[in-house]
């Protein structure tokens, strides 16, 4: 098990340097950052100027050790937006995201896990469909439309939940919905499909006709066996919904990492966009690392 | 070596593997359904000139917000009604489902190229070249897609083209995994032994062997593609970095009609609508022709 943590590890370790690099290259996916830095009214000397103080004449992998220097003590860089360092702004923002994200994760699985085990259980019938039709529906609809449509229904219509802000926790009620929704769907296929491989699985015919109760099958034996994967994927799913949310925060207004994302692209803020890329991917890394981990710890056969 | 014809399905027989594909679709619900709706998008977007009673760039600001026939105070002069400009809702929705289709299509086309590289490679080589591609994956995995393409956008300019080719170069994972995975599968066949063994050479293997096996899963994955680029480039339209107006994107129509949420909802609830059909049709496809040709994967 050691053994492998320590290469799962590395294995995250290199990736996140992976991506520090692709979102530190971000900045000259425009040709010069010090033109675009300096704004559409900068003088070619604001741009020189720019340069120096930045360091872009320098070669761009020492460019990057620099950058990565700062980086790994904590400094991100300065917003050139709110003239503060990228890092306080990234703690202010971060809990409100992650706090969501949470609330939308965990409405998912009780949406999702539900559902899926339902659809496995009465195959091809009616709650199968039913549980179908609430996926394929979730899929397809485009979640900033999901949320207005929401907004319009609970908020105007009837206003249940205010439009837009993140004071209190009334404010959450319908992005929760809209993230958790997002994220349902892939997980309550992969249970399903799960449930029922293991459902038809040797073990589970010769329980049955051992006589042990429908209902500790389902619950002891085969949710346990077909909930490995679910775990894995609701990290990945959990990661997602944490980028989704660049979306859905815009739409209410919630004063998160994502809508700061999306402000900062509009006002070319580039160190806080890349201080943002990084932070989500490093989510992403760390939450599939833990469910690897996890996953290992309880199946043995996964560590080879 | 051509992909399995439904053994034991006694139709099979007697017909051609086309004629039993094509009734097995006539007999998938789901299949026909999504059939139907995303042939008269596609009729929509190829005949639009024909189609829209007007032009979608006219504007008429003396017929704001016009609401559609259904509503009271509607006409059938503007069926859908008028945007805040005064344009033509119906005509702008029509070409609308172009901009859907050609990014869509496009993103999903230049993904597929770079995924299905890639999953070949790391599928038939195995050892180094699989671990450095499954690790590139990985990395591709972790990248907020939104978040990235958002900030590309923002400092190249937004267009149509430009959306198209950040979405086509950001998307191509799950082509790559689904790509790598089946041509694990298949390089373990024999057919493929045979093949090295009679000296066949690198690229022949690959065109006669490996992509004709791969061709079924290709065109699931590239269907959920398809959907998954359209609702990005709205979702960036909406956000004011897709395509730019006046374009007619579904998207950014959702977007325009933002602030007039409280008195003209039907703004944003129409192209919603339409943008939710479009991708349920295109997923219900997706999962009818998986259905459809591999009957060992149904349930």
């Amino acid at each position: 098990m050691l053994s492998y943590a320590l290469k799962r590890t590395g294995v995250a370790v290199l990736l996140a340097l992976c991506v520090s690099f692709g979102s530190y290259m971000l900045v000259f996916l425009a040709g010069d950052p010090a033109i675009l830095l300096a704004g559409e009214t900068g003088t070619a000397a604001d741009a020189e100027r720019i340069r120096q103080i930045y360091g872009f004449d320098d070669p761009i992998v020492f460019q990057y050790a620099n950058w990565l220097g700062r980086v790994l003590q904590g400094d991100l860089g300065r917003s050139l937006y709110f003239n503060q360092p990228v890092t306080t702004i990234l703690l202010g923002r971060i809990p409100v995201t992650l706090g969501l994200g949470t609330a939308a994760i965990l409405f998912a699985l009780a949406l999702a896990i539900p559902l899926g085990i339902a659809a496995a259980r009465w195959r091809n019938t009616i709650v199968d469909r039913g549980a179908l039709l609430i996926a394929v529906v979730g899929q397809a609809m485009p979640s900033f439309w999901f949320s207005l449509i929401l907004v319009i229904w609970f908020s105007v219509k009837y206003p249940l939940f205010p439009t837009s802000g993140s004071e209190t926790w009334r404010h959450f009620v319908l992005p929760t919905i809209v993230l958790g929704y997002f994220a349902a769907p892939a997980i309550m296929r992969l249970t399903r499909s799960g449930m029922a491989t293991v459902l038809d699985s040797d073990y589970i015919r010769t329980a049955r006709a051992m006589g042990i109760s429908a209902r500790k099958i389902m619950f002891k034996h085969a949710l346990r066996n077909a909930i490995l994967p679910v775990v894995s994927l609701s990290a990945a799913q959990f990661g997602y919904l944490l980028a989704g949310s660049v979306v859905v925060e815009s739409v209410f207004a919630i004063h998160g990492a994502g809508r700061l994302a999306w402000e900062s692209v509009l006002r070319s803020d580039l160190p806080t966009v890349q201080a943002l890329v990084l932070a989500f991917s490093l989510m992403y890394i760390l939450l599939t690392l833990a469910a690897d981990l996890v996953n290992a710890w309880l199946d043995p056969r996964l560590r080879s | 070596m051509a992909a399995e014809t439904g053994s034991g399905d006694p139709l099979a027989r007697e017909l051609s593997r086309g004629r039993v594909l094509w009734l097995r679709g006539l007999g998938h619900q789901g299949f026909l359904m999504g059939a139907v709706v995303l042939g008269v998008i596609v009729m929509m977007a190829v005949f639009a000139p024909l189609l829209a009673p007007m032009d979608p760039f006219e504007q008429n600001l003396s017929a704001r917000l016009i609401p559609p026939v259904w509503d009271d105070r509607g006409s059938w002069a503007h069926p859908l009604g008028t945007d805040h400009l005064g344009r033509d809702y119906l005509s702008r929705l029509i070409y609308g489902a172009q901009i859907s289709l050609l990014i869509g299509i496009g993103a999903a086309f230049i993904s597929g190229i770079i995924g299905t590289l890639m999953g070949v490679a790391a599928g038939y080589f195995g050892g180094r070249v699989d671990m450095v591609i499954s690790f590139i994956i990985t990395a591709r995995l972790a990248t907020p897609v939104i978040l990235v393409a958002l900030a590309i956008v923002a400092m190249i300019g937004a267009s149509l083209e430009i959306v198209i080719a950040v979405l086509g170069l950001l998307l191509w994972d799950r082509y790559a995994l689904v790509m790598r995975a089946t041509t694990q599968q298949i390089c373990a066949n024999d057919y493929i032994t045979a093949a090295k063994a009679q000296g066949c050479s690198l690229a022949r293997i690959v065109v006669s062997e490996i992509l004709p096996n791969l061709a079924n899963n290709l065109i699931v994955v590239a269907t959920l593609e398809v959907a998954n680029a359209i609702i990005l480039e709205a979702a960036l339209s909406f956000l004011g970095l897709g395509v730019p107006p006046p374009l007619p994107s579904w998207g950014l129509m959702v977007s325009e009609g933002k602030s007039y949420i409280l008195f003209d909802p039907w703004l944003i609830t129409i192209p919603g609508v339409m943008l939710f059909l479009l991708v349920l049709a295109i997923n219900l496809v997706g999962d009818g022709i998986r259905d459809v040709t591999s009957p060992e994967g149904r349930n």
